[in-house]
């Protein structure tokens, strides 16, 4: 048993020490943002945050994470109070399938807090690790660009994309 | 009323059914409800399916639903059909709820592929909404006394001049809406739509951004258990023998289910699945009996195979011929769908019924394969789809389905849950199959093509179930399943030959299709099949022709096109990006441009694209693309630039980088590592995607309509950088740096 802080919240988790940290979002936690994409550290569909940096979740042991910080794009806002990276993601509609997307948002999260205002080129470096096969690239770019400036405007003005 | 549709009762009642329908329905639609077989038929897949209900429910409560037998793969048709069905019976867009493919609730419209979704699905319930919004108004009529011509409809109610007003729930009853569909719709007039046409935002991107519960792989059913299989290390490899004691013991194990060569091992956690899984793997030793073809020389490997040649094109003008002939050869390797998520799928028998939830492109013929696998009638086994990872074809799906169902067999009353490695996905799924196209031309006087000649090798594009031996699982068994026969794709869609027949006009062609049955390696339906290689080849050549004849490279495809709206999108994507005749880009920089229309019948799309290759490396970057696309009545312009767009990128990817490697023995592309796609730092700067609206013109799709053109407009570009033609697929940094060289 050991005890693991998730999106501000400790749990309590009985898992194998080896256990990746994605199984143990997950199962235990039936946390969905982060995927199982590759297993090997490879596409980046399982990013999320720790302790202020994007990690593989797929390839990191749980047991190095007692006492530190996760972060799953859970912990960021939600349907009804999406955080500024959300809020872009949905105004730009950058996802096609999707499966790729919430651990490009968690790595472009991270490389916000740190930079928040990145260059194009900064991005790019920052995004190369993941992998989108529908070839939304164009947009995940331009989402994290409207990201950064929501977060810099805290602009609470609507989406320019209206539901009839 | 109109309690959850169960398509094989209303199969049953159609005859008595038709009595109800005539009695309550007044003089609507009650004159011939069993049309002769010569009747025109209503149009998409109301043909097959023509009853209403089966595509739009109204319920009491006035609550709207539009069911489709299509597989929502990320394309965002769900949201482009809740506009159509909206639009067409005058309701908020937001009223509608959307069902997707599930062999009890929807209508039988097999895969969904071939970019068929919206002419099938979409023009249905276009038809569909529009049959049903005239029967709420016969029915208001009735109940106001009242002619129909009067009555308007908005928001989910039919209004009488006097302000009176119906909703359609108080409207509907009984069997209204189950009745068969009329060959021909009213439909509404495309000057007053104000929901098709509109960019209306996805409805499943919220939750996708969220964490909400968006994938199959989100699904938790109460006691559910997990699985991993273990696959041979080669096709038709031989289990020897394994020690599954060791195995047995370790934590969470419930389960190794072995039958044949199938093996797999079911826990209580998912982690002590894979720890397992691995277990399992180590102590199984193997009888490996492969031989794979060389795959550094796979044309000559698939031209040495026995091909059946059918000659699928002529047209012969003995007063036009050429003096100037060429000839190229092209070729394109295996390419995989890579699937960004490995493939999954969950079982649950209870008593004598399943329940699969899968990814699966086509839930009936998938039920068919998995009835058949486990000997059972297919009426027990329920197939629902629930959203993968996008598959662009025929990738792990089915056969994920066929494991799980296997699987849960020997766990029964027990949910059991599988998802692929990724190993497994790039290793097992089936592959986009190699291909060989040789061209031949003659320039007559005038620089124009007096004579053509298109012959293309290939497999078969589809290899999908529908019987049991299409899948993995059933090969696997003890009493194994055998492949079925491969099979051409009949034209005009084709399969090796789709687009294989140029659009263009020449006095004299011929094209041959030479269908190869034998199949080294396990291969399927990979976006766009045989029309990605063959629009590749086409509009490589064209170029190839246009430079030889000293004419630009637009201007040269413009001079043999008749087709008024494929030169219209020719035109569009040039102006757009900025084509001059006789333009010369900076050094080490090269444009090019390629168009086509898909399968010959479905959208147009001509893309111009602008490349920079480094001369020391050999690297290529696409720096822009700027594309324009016709896909008949645009329904929502922000889905149909998405999917042009992710066709760019993706059929970049597949053409500057990707194939399939092997030994003599195992497939060895295994990870991301061993097939490398696009990444970041490859990205253009820009893609521009303009859209040719046709209002009131019939859907026309767009998921596969960039892959040809955006092929092949890349390779013009690099030969327009660097003066050197490359035909072999991948067109790779190596072959690049070669070719300069040389």
């Amino acid at each position: 048993m050991m005890t693991l802080k998730v999106n501000g919240q400790d749990h309590q988790v009985d898992a194998d020490p080896d256990t990746p940290l994605l199984y143990v979002l997950r199962e235990d936690l039936k946390l969905n943002a982060a995927k199982f994409g590759c297993g090997l550290g490879q596409c980046g569909a399982c990013t999320v945050i720790v302790d202020g940096k994007a990690v593989l979740s797929c390839v990191t042991p749980v047991m190095l994470l007692e006492g530190r910080k996760v972060t799953t794009l859970e912990g960021l806002g939600s349907v009804e109070a999406p955080a500024p990276i959300q809020r872009a993601f949905i105004e730009e509609q950058a996802a096609q399938c999707g499966y790729c997307i919430a651990g490009m948002m968690m790595r472009a999260q991270a490389l916000l807090a740190r930079n928040s205002k990145p260059t194009e080129a900064e991005i790019r470096s920052e995004l190369q690790l993941n992998l989108c096969r529908c070839g939304t690239h164009m947009r995940i770019l331009r989402a994290v660009h409207r990201a950064s400036k929501l977060m810099q405007t805290a602009d609470a003005s609507p989406a320019p994309r209206s539901t009839p | 009323m109109n309690g959850p549709v169960d398509l094989n009762r209303r199969s049953l009642l159609a005859g008595g059914g038709a009595l109800i329908v005539s009695f309550s329905l007044g003089d609507a639609f009650a004159q011939d409800q069993s049309p002769p077989p010569s009747a025109p038929k209503p149009p998409g897949s109301l043909a097959q399916t023509p009853y209403l209900d089966a595509w739009i429910r109204i319920d009491a409560d006035g609550s709207i639903t539009a069911f489709t037998g299509k597989a929502e793969l990320g394309q965002g048709f769900r949201t482009a059909f809740q506009q159509i069905a909206a639009e067409e019976l005058d309701v908020p867009f937001k009223a509608i709820n959307v069902v997707t493919s599930d062999t009890r609730r929807t209508a039988n419209e097999g895969y969904t592929a071939g970019s068929n979704s919206m002419k099938d699905s979409g023009t249905a319930i276009q038809n569909a909404a529009a049959q049903v919004r005239e029967l709420l108004i016969a029915e208001a009529a009735r109940r106001f006394d009242l002619s129909a011509e009067t009555l308007k409809t908005a928001n989910a109610a039919v209004i009488a001049p006097d302000g009176r007003k119906l909703g359609y729930g108080e409207l509907v009853a009984g069997d209204m809406l189950h009745v068969q569909a009329q060959p021909k719709s009213k439909l509404k007039d495309p000057a007053g739509y104000s929901i098709v046409g509109q960019p209306v935002p996805r409805v499943d991107i919220p939750a996708k951004v969220t964490g909400g519960a968006a994938f199959i792989q989100d699904m938790r059913l109460p006691g559910m258990v997990h699985a991993r299989v273990v696959r041979p290390p080669s096709y038709g490899a031989e289990l020897l023998s394994f020690d599954s004691a060791a195995v047995e013991k370790l934590p969470g194990v419930i389960k190794v289910v072995r039958d044949g060569n199938f093996l797999a091992v079911v826990t209580a956690k998912e982690y002590q699945a894979v720890k397992a899984m691995r277990a399992l793997a180590s102590a199984a030793t193997w009888k490996e009996t492969a031989h794979l073809p060389k795959q550094d020389d796979i044309a000559s490997v698939v031209l040495k195979l026995p091909s059946q040649d059918t000659t699928i094109y002529t047209q012969s003008d003995p007063s036009a011929s050429g003096t100037r002939t060429f000839e190229a050869t092209y070729t394109r390797p295996y390419q995989a769908h890579g699937s960004i998520g490995p493939s999954c799928a969950i079982a649950h028998q209870v008593n004598d019924a399943l329940t699969v939830w899968t990814h699966t492109q086509g839930v009936y013929p998938d039920r068919a394969g998995i009835a058949e696998m486990l000997r059972v009638p297919p009426a027990s086994v329920r197939l629902i789809h629930v959203e993968g990872s996008g598959c662009y074809g025929h990738n792990g799906a089915d056969d994920a389905a066929a494991d799980a169902a296997l699987i849960a067999r020997a766990m029964p009353g027990v949910p059991v849950r599988v998802q692929w490695m990724r190993e497994q996905e790039h290793a097992w799924e089936p592959f986009g199959p190699a291909m060989v196209t040789k061209l031949k031309a003659t320039l007559d006087a005038n620089g124009a093509i007096a004579d053509w000649n298109f012959d293309v090798w290939s497999n078969t594009h589809s290899m999908r179930p529908g019987g049991a031996g299409s899948m993995l699982a059933a090969q696997l068994l003890a009493q194994p399943f055998t492949l079925p026969e491969p099979k051409p794709l009949p034209l005009p869609d084709g399969g090796g030959d789709r687009n294989a027949i140029p659009l263009y006009k020449f006095p004299n062609a011929k094209v041959v299709h030479h269908f190869i049955p034998a199949m080294p390696l396990r291969i399927s339906a990979m976006r766009a099949l045989g029309a990605y290689h063959n629009v590749f080849s086409i509009e490589s050549f064209m170029d190839e022709l246009a430079l030889a004849a000293g004419a630009d490279p637009v201007e040269f495809r413009l001079k043999h096109l008749d087709d008024a709206r494929g030169r219209d999108v020719i035109e569009k994507a040039a102006r757009e990006f900025g084509w001059q005749k006789g333009q010369k880009a900076p050094p080490d920089r090269g444009y090019g441009f390629a168009f086509a229309r898909y399968k010959n019948h479905a959208a147009y799309c001509a893309i111009a694209t602008e490349i920079e290759v480094n001369r020391q490396s050999g690297r290529p970057l696409l720096v822009r693309a700027v594309a324009a696309v016709d896909s008949g009545q645009v329904v929502n312009p922000d889905g149909l630039i998405n999917q042009i767009e992710g066709a760019i990128l993706q059929s970049m990817s597949w053409t500057l980088y990707e194939s399939v490697t092997f030994d003599d023995v195992r497939i060895t592309s295994i990870d991301w590592q061993t097939y490398p796609i696009l990444r970041f730092d490859a990205v253009p700067e820009k893609i521009d995607v303009h859209i040719i609206n046709r209002p009131g013109q019939p859907f026309l799709g767009s998921g596969e309509t960039g892959q040809g053109p955006a092929a092949a407009s890349i390779a013009n570009a690099i030969t327009n950088a660097t003066g050197k033609r490359l035909r072999d697929l991948p067109l790779t940094r190596k072959k690049i740096k070669g070719a300069i060289e040389a």
